[in-house]
């Protein structure tokens, strides 16, 4: 970077950090990483997912029969005897809290402008995304459908028969 | 909030309130989800405690609670479509605007299918 062809010595300072000539484009020097591109990638790619299995999830729950009348133990019980189930919304509630927090996250970022401030929220977003995760997640694969000294009422028709 | 001097990119019209519903349903749904898989975990504390919380979900108040979770959802998920529309079709910039009425229209039709249905079980019968 000594050429006279930079013009001035100040301009030649500036121009000190420029790449080599016909190097690639880079449209920054950063070395963070694609980790916003591949957020962005990821809330399309699971918002496509959630629309299939959240519509159904209502569907099923609410339009389905009685509706929002009939949950009760027994039909979790019933929903979360079939492996289907239990995948379908083991799927939907990682693809759905990873899709909402990264959702919170930005909002995070656009409106918190003291570093302290969005350090702490983003703390207390990712503290609770652990704990829903590890809990739904722990509900879902130790759910007992026909627990021992429970009252037969309560629970699906299968324990019983 | 938009502190720029010059204004901020956003002018109002039919982009931008999109975009801030978008985020408003968004932050909401999330709260309702921490919320939701808390009361279902109660089925692994007992039949008669997850039976007594999700009963509160039947009254009539809730019942018009659970309309805005939907009509929050249902917006959410067809303008998060369109969005994805505008980002991967050449041509979606372009027609964003008449997207966001077919939005709407779609949301309609879709709670004109729910709301006589989930009214009916709310409010009907027993």
């Amino acid at each position: 970077m000594t050429s006279a062809t930079h013009g001035t010595p100040a301009v030649a300072e500036q121009v000190g950090t420029l790449d080599a000539p016909r190097s690639p484009y880079m449209r920054k020097k950063t070395t963070r990483g694609n980790y916003e591109l591949y957020s962005w990638v990821f809330m399309r790619a699971s918002g496509v997912v959630l629309v299939v299995l959240v519509f159904g999830h209502l569907f099923v729950n609410l339009m389905v029969g009685e509706g929002v009348k009939a949950i009760d133990f027994a039909f979790v019980g019933g929903k979360w005897s079939s492996p289907f189930w239990q995948i379908w919304d083991l799927l939907m509630l990682w693809l759905a809290m990873i899709h909402g927090t990264n959702g919170l996250r930005t909002i995070i970022n656009d409106y918190a402008e003291r570093d302290v401030t969005r350090g702490v929220l983003k703390g207390l977003l990712y503290l609770a995304f652990t704990i829903v995760v590890v809990l739904g997640t722990l509900v879902i694969f130790t759910f007992e459908p026909c627990p021992v000294g429970a009252d037969p009422e309560l629970l699906a028709s299968f324990c019983t028969a | 909030m938009p502190t720029a001097q010059g204004g901020t990119l956003y002018r109002g019209r039919e982009g931008m309130w999109s975009w801030v519903a978008h985020r408003v349903t968004g932050f909401a749904i999330f709260f309702f989800l921490l919320v939701h898989v808390t009361d279902t975990a109660l089925v692994r504390v007992s039949p008669e405690a997850y039976n007594a919380v999700i009963g509160t979900y039947q009254t009539p108040i809730m019942g018009l609670g659970e309309v805005g979770l939907v009509a929050a959802i249902v917006f959410h998920a067809f303008n998060g479509i369109r969005i994805m529309l505008v980002d991967f079709l050449a041509n979606g910039p372009r027609y964003q605007r008449v997207m966001l009425w077919i939005v709407l229209g779609l949301f309609v039709v879709t709670m004109a299918g729910f709301l006589p249905r989930h009214l009916m079980n709310v409010f009907g019968g027993h």
